[in-house]
């Protein structure tokens, strides 16, 4: 087709094209992800049983605090990356920066815990489950994240994926937390963490795959 | 104000009042950014003038599915350039033709000094030959090579130093080489 007429048929689609579409796709995967998690979670788990307890302490707010931190940084990181020549900016320190402060955390509570007592506190009682039931929850938001990317234009796929995956990550953990009775820095620090982070390397994995266009 | 400038300024304008649904702003548009591209392609591809066309409007098809994704009141020249190069990198993935792979690595650019016709077949291919790669040359290769990540982005993505990828990259391009020669 000679370039001119290729121009004249582009031209024939012209019109109003939608805006803030990058946001719209992004908010339709967290709320998609997030309700469908919450459900998983309610009939899969439940609750964990004394939240009305629980509630009242620091700890737990901390615990969804700190996944829906990383979703929210690596939801903008995503984003940024859906639009071809977008600058990260801050991007990828706000995605690190709940991570780092989550690490200290579970610093100074192990200095400060007996040394017969560290393993416990890495441990807990449910490790073995963490992992597995947080990436369960994020199947979702995990699935609405590259549905929203593949609508839109990422030019550096693995790195899209790694944040859309932290994005589905942070959401299954943050839902999570409602039904895990743990309530210490250090366990948080090594299984939420490896929960979120395995996310984030099957995006990096599946992005070239997923995302072309 | 240089041209460069002058036309980003003049472009942007465009393309906003197209987005507004403006179809003669969208034309007008096109058509710059059509000779735009292709004088940039002409002087980045001048081993394959030939292809220079086809790649201009495969940009600009990418350009007109994607203009969802520019946000007015961003600069104009980062996106195009940004979609620009990832359908270039998209076609030298596709051709990367089996004397490619015995030329220098460091050169993207002349993957494109020699051509091939049979573009799927060589697609095929090296999937097939980097499948056997050990992680630390095939990822940098897959990063660097055929994403167009950057060395640091590939270092940063694998956790391996830049160093460790450019030598995995040179290693497993001269490995699949071999086995190319081996084959025929």
């Amino acid at each position: 087709m000679k370039t001119e007429s290729m121009i004249d048929v582009l031209m024939a689609e012209a019109g109003p094209v939608p805006r803030h579409v990058t946001e719209r796709r992004f908010a339709s995967a967290g709320v998609f992800g997030i309700a469908l998690a919450t459900a998983m979670m309610l009939v899969a788990f439940g609750l964990r049983p004394d939240i009305e307890s629980a509630a009242l302490l620091p700890m737990f707010w901390f615990k969804l605090m700190f996944p829906a931190a990383i979703a929210v940084a690596a939801m903008w990181m995503a984003a940024r990356l859906s639009r071809p020549g977008a600058r990260m900016g801050f991007a990828s320190i706000a995605v690190a920066a709940p991570f780092v402060i989550l690490w200290l955390m579970a610093a100074v509570t192990l200095l400060n815990t007996e040394p017969a007592a560290r393993v416990d506190s890495i441990l807990g009682n449910t490790w073995p489950t963490c992992v597995p039931e947080i990436a369960l929850l994020a199947l979702p938001a995990f699935a609405a994240t590259f549905w929203a990317m593949r609508g839109l234009a990422p030019t550096r796929l693995a790195l899209a994926g790694a944040a859309g995956g932290l994005m589905a990550g942070g959401i299954g953990a943050m839902i999570y937390a409602l039904r895990c009775p743990e309530m210490e820095a250090p366990f948080l620090a090594v299984w939420y963490v490896a929960g979120i982070a395995a996310n984030g390397v099957a995006g990096a994995l599946l992005g070239p795959r997923l995302l072309r266009w | 104000m240089e041209a460069a400038e002058r036309a980003e300024k003049r472009m942007r304008d465009l393309m906003v009042r197209a987005l507004n649904g403006d179809a003669v702003a969208y034309g007008d548009f096109l058509r710059d950014l059509t000779a735009h591209l292709r004088a940039f392609l002409r002087k980045r591809l001048y081993q394959h003038l030939d292809d220079v066309e086809d790649i201009t409007q495969e940009v600009l098809l990418a350009v007109h599915k994607q203009r969802h994704t520019y946000r007015p009141g961003e600069p104009l020249t980062p996106w195009v350039h940004a979609i620009a190069r990832y359908k270039v990198v998209d076609l030298l993935r596709s051709r990367s033709s089996r004397e490619a792979l015995h030329d220098s690595i460091d050169d993207e650019m002349q993957l494109f000094a020699h051509s091939d016709q049979e573009a799927g077949e060589a697609r095929r291919d090296i999937a097939k030959l980097m499948k056997h790669l050990p992680d630390r040359h095939r990822l940098p290769i897959q990063h660097v090579k055929l994403d167009g990540l950057s060395v640091a982005e590939a270092a940063q993505l694998t956790g391996m130093s830049e160093s460790a990828v450019k030598v995995g990259i040179h290693r497993g391009m001269k490995t699949m080489a071999a086995k190319i020669e081996g084959s025929q």
